[in-house]
């Protein structure tokens, strides 16, 4: 089956929206533990600080990106920019193209 | 008619309200972080621990819980055809989110 790029763009909105919405309790979690002590916030930077959980995180941050530019992707075609097939296209390389710089930004930033 | 028209403008317009809201918010916490590259307990805590901060967050979360609630709403809307599977996963989702909210405000007001 050959799914245009649209159709691929907004299901992975929905995917990273979903993901998001499951790692909200794990964003509490590091919220409260990092505000709750000295020792908390320590013990939390100690456990984020391992390859696995950066790479962890990592995913997270693409989850987050994807789906924040994708949401500006469409505040524009609210604005009737973008929304012609040619447009969209263009619009949809724009967003990947962001989306992977500022990941590799996000692992400049983590490692 | 008229009153389902109204719900799917008014969701629409929160969406978009919500999405714009937690966007400026994140770039906001992106911008602390850059600023603080050796980020301590005592930093962290001192930014949570203004009344501002606090308001912020809350009308974060807030909005948080209003754009999650409506984007899984249409995804379950959208793929699950079964009533009652859809109603069970809806009210369940809903009730996730509140409690995510209350547990948000308890950990901001703790600090």
């Amino acid at each position: 089956m050959h799914f245009p790029i649209t159709a691929i763009a907004s299901i992975l909105h929905r995917i990273s929206g979903i993901i998001l919405f499951l790692l909200i309790p794990f964003l509490l979690w590091m919220l409260q533990s990092s505000l709750s002590s000295e020792q908390g916030f320590d013990d939390l930077s100690q456990f984020l600080s391992g390859f696995w959980i950066k790479s962890f995180l990592w995913l997270c941050f693409a989850a987050f990106i994807y789906h924040a530019l994708a949401g500006v992707r469409h505040l524009f075609m609210d604005i009737g920019i973008g929304e012609e097939i040619r447009g969209s296209k263009i619009a949809i390389g724009i967003v990947v193209v962001l989306t992977a710089i500022l990941l590799i930004l996000v692992g400049v930033w983590l490692w | 008619m008229v009153t389902v028209s109204q719900r799917g403008y008014m969701d629409w317009l929160i969406q978009r309200f919500s999405a714009v809201y937690m966007f400026l918010c994140v770039v906001a916490l992106a911008v602390f972080f850059i600023k603080h590259p050796d980020l301590n307990y005592f930093e962290w805590q001192n930014l949570f621990s203004s009344l501002s901060t606090k308001v912020i967050a809350a009308v974060f979360v807030l909005s948080l819980l209003m754009h999650t609630w409506i984007g899984i709403w249409t995804v379950i809307t959208d793929y699950v055809k079964i009533g009652l599977l859809r109603l069970i996963l809806n009210v369940f989702i809903l009730f996730a989110l509140v409690g995510f909210f209350f547990a948000a405000l308890l950990i901001l007001w703790s600090v």
